[in-house]
């Protein structure tokens, strides 16, 4: 509760006791954006942690060996996040579904166990240290280009590519036949998805002193389309909606210390089975009468 | 190598017991049930609570722990799916609320510690235990330079009398005509008189035992009990099974955990035990991309 009270009644020391935090629900939220692109154009891929550990090692190694500004090391982490996008999105973009999201699991798990943990240039499975990071003043950055990257996609859903997507994501066939190309817009999806999560990875990077390899795994995806679905992938403020809730989950419910757990999955059920459409989204509360529950006495309609 | 066989065969036994109550509850379903892992951890967990902090016999706590894992098939189906089976929410919901019933799981078992509200249920926190050696019978063999360890050699007839067990309840009773009926479409299985939400519960139920079971074969073979034994060993791998298998395929599935295991052996064998998950996965991606349909091809494609 303190941390709502501190919130109302005094900003200022809440924004500079919260920095990291702050800027981490950025990161969370560019990161469920990334995953909304792909949710919003029908496909079910898992690839975000794969994208993020790319462009986050690749702006620190370049750092650490080239010494090159921030800005170019980022930039650079999210060129190179789509290029691998379009190398993996060309041929498991068949895949539909589970299918897909099984595929891109794969190619994380394959990425962060067989080559992150096997290079030497990664620190293998020791991380990597960064001692070049910002942790608070990279806050700047985050929140500047989440709201740069919440505008560009809202432009984007309200646009041609935008309708393609719905199209394809109610159905594909029709969408086929009424001349959308649909691999080609679902490539496209798959590539901003991967330069977003890449760029989330590198301006992540640059907010801590190590890269841990353990990151960019299973569990790391698991959160990030929890963020996406629970906030509502219908809508652009959905997700971030989505990482802003469940991430301050924690420090709203303080009191309920090592049981945090417990307590988010509750909560994560309740808001799932009641707004099965997401947090943001069109529709109430989907209320449903159990069977035990008394039915409402109807009269019959007299026939005279 | 012949070592490495017999792990292979005995690793894959427990992965194809694991992926059978996974791809049961898809085949069904449709819905990928990511508590399945939690449940497998929660086997273990129990047996070894029930036997070491409780002081029951062995045999006693293997039974009441698969029950209490057929009991969590039923609050799967009562809170995670069947509220949103009712509002018709569309699977991916049903994916985040597993996943809240999986972390409230794991959660509780990683906050028992002796003092603590979840004392009676695991007493260790996050710490791996092995069952004390003694409490279940392990007669060890040395034929040929190999080492048979009794308990590794009862997981692979145990496994294969079940899945044997399994195959023809769903191939020649009424039970498993009902359940390929609603596996088939549901709502003729309804217009037929199939009480659909009565053998989706008896699925849930299934599919938990085998998975809890799993856990206990894993947990007495293998030791190292720990609350992440089911996020970190069978989670990943049981979805790359049942893609191996071909989705939804109980044979498939079988035949895809021994596939799997073999694999990993030869991985380890071949190229050391640093990309032994990497080349799983490898394999997984490559055979998405190249097979989609999983590797038995059209003939297993019938649904459970």
């Amino acid at each position: 509760m303190d941390f709502l009270i501190q919130l109302f009644t005094d900003p200022v020391a809440f924004w500079n006791s919260h920095t990291l935090l702050i800027s981490q629900i950025g990161i969370n939220s560019i990161l469920a954006s990334s995953m909304f692109v792909v949710l919003y154009s029908g496909q079910l891929s898992l690839a975000a942690p794969g994208f993020m550990a790319i462009g986050a090692y690749t702006a620190v190694l370049m750092d650490l060996y080239w010494h090159t500004p921030l800005a170019l090391n980022i930039a650079t982490g999210t060129a190179f996040a789509g290029v691998v996008g379009v190398a993996v999105g060309l041929p498991v973009l068949r895949l539909r579904g589970v299918f897909l999201a099984i595929a891109t699991i794969g190619f994380i798990e394959a990425l962060s166990l067989g080559v992150i943990l096997n290079l030497p240039i990664t620190g293998e499975g020791l991380g990597l240290k960064n001692p070049n990071a910002d942790p608070l003043g990279g806050i700047n950055i985050v929140l500047v280009s989440l709201a740069a990257v919440v505008f560009l996609l809202w432009r984007l859903t309200k646009g041609r590519l935008g309708y393609a997507w719905t199209a394809i994501r109610q159905d594909e066939l029709a969408a086929q036949s009424q001349g959308i190309d649909v691999a080609r817009y679902k490539l496209i999806a798959f590539v901003v998805s991967a330069l977003l999560a890449g760029f989330a990875g590198g301006a992540e990077s640059h907010l801590n002193f190590f890269v841990d390899p353990n990151e960019y795994g299973v569990p790391r995806t698991v959160q990030v389309l929890t963020f996406a679905v629970l906030g509502g992938s219908g809508n652009v403020l959905g997700p971030v909606v989505g990482a802003l809730f469940l991430t301050t989950l924690p420090y709203v419910f303080q009191q309920a210390g090592d049981y945090i757990g417990v307590v988010s999955g509750v909560i994560l059920i309740a808001v799932i089975i009641f707004r099965p459409q997401g947090i943001v989204g069109r529709g109430g509360f989907a209320f449903v009468r159990p069977r035990w529950w008394p039915r409402a006495q109807v009269r019959a309609p007299s026939t005279r | 190598m012949g070592q490495q066989i017999l792990n292979a065969i005995f690793i894959g036994s427990i992965y194809a017991l694991f992926a059978v109550g996974y791809t049961l509850v898809f085949g069904v379903l449709d819905i990928l049930n990511l508590a399945h892992s939690a449940v497998f951890m929660l086997g273990a967990a129990v047996t070894y609570t029930l036997v070491v902090n409780h002081g029951q016999s062995f045999w006693l706590a293997c039974v009441l722990a698969i029950v209490a894992a057929a009991f969590m098939g039923l609050v799967i189906e009562y809170i995670c799916l069947r509220p949103l089976r009712r509002r018709r929410a569309p699977p991916i919901a049903a994916l985040i609320s597993t996943i809240g019933l999986a972390l409230i799981i794991v959660a509780a078992i990683e906050q028992g510690r002796p003092g603590t509200l979840f004392a009676w249920l695991w007493v260790d926190g996050a710490n791996p235990v092995t069952m004390p050696p003694g409490t279940f019978p392990n007669p060890t063999w040395h034929v040929a330079g190999l080492t048979l360890e009794g308990s590794k050699l009862a997981v692979v007839p145990v496994s294969i009398a079940l899945m044997l067990v399994l195959g023809y309840v769903m191939r020649f009773t009424q039970v498993g005509r009902g359940l390929r009926a609603v596996a088939e479409n549901p709502r003729a299985a309804r217009l037929m008189g199939i009480d659909v939400d009565r053998l989706i519960s008896l699925t849930l139920v299934i599919s938990s035992a085998l998975g809890g079971l799993a856990g206990i074969l894993f947990g007495v073979a293998l030791g190292g009990i720990s609350p992440y034994i089911g996020r970190d060993s069978v989670e990943v791998r049981g979805l790359a099974v049942i893609v191996l298998g071909g989705m939804g395929s109980i044979p498939g599935a079988v035949l895809g955990g021994y596939l799997l295991g073999f694999i990993e052996v030869l991985a380890v064998v071949l190229l050391g035990s640093n990309v032994r998950a990497g080349v799983a996965f490898a394999a997984l991606f490559l055979m998405l991309v190249l097979r989609p349909q999983g590797l038995f091809g059209a003939q297993l494609r019938e649904r459970i």
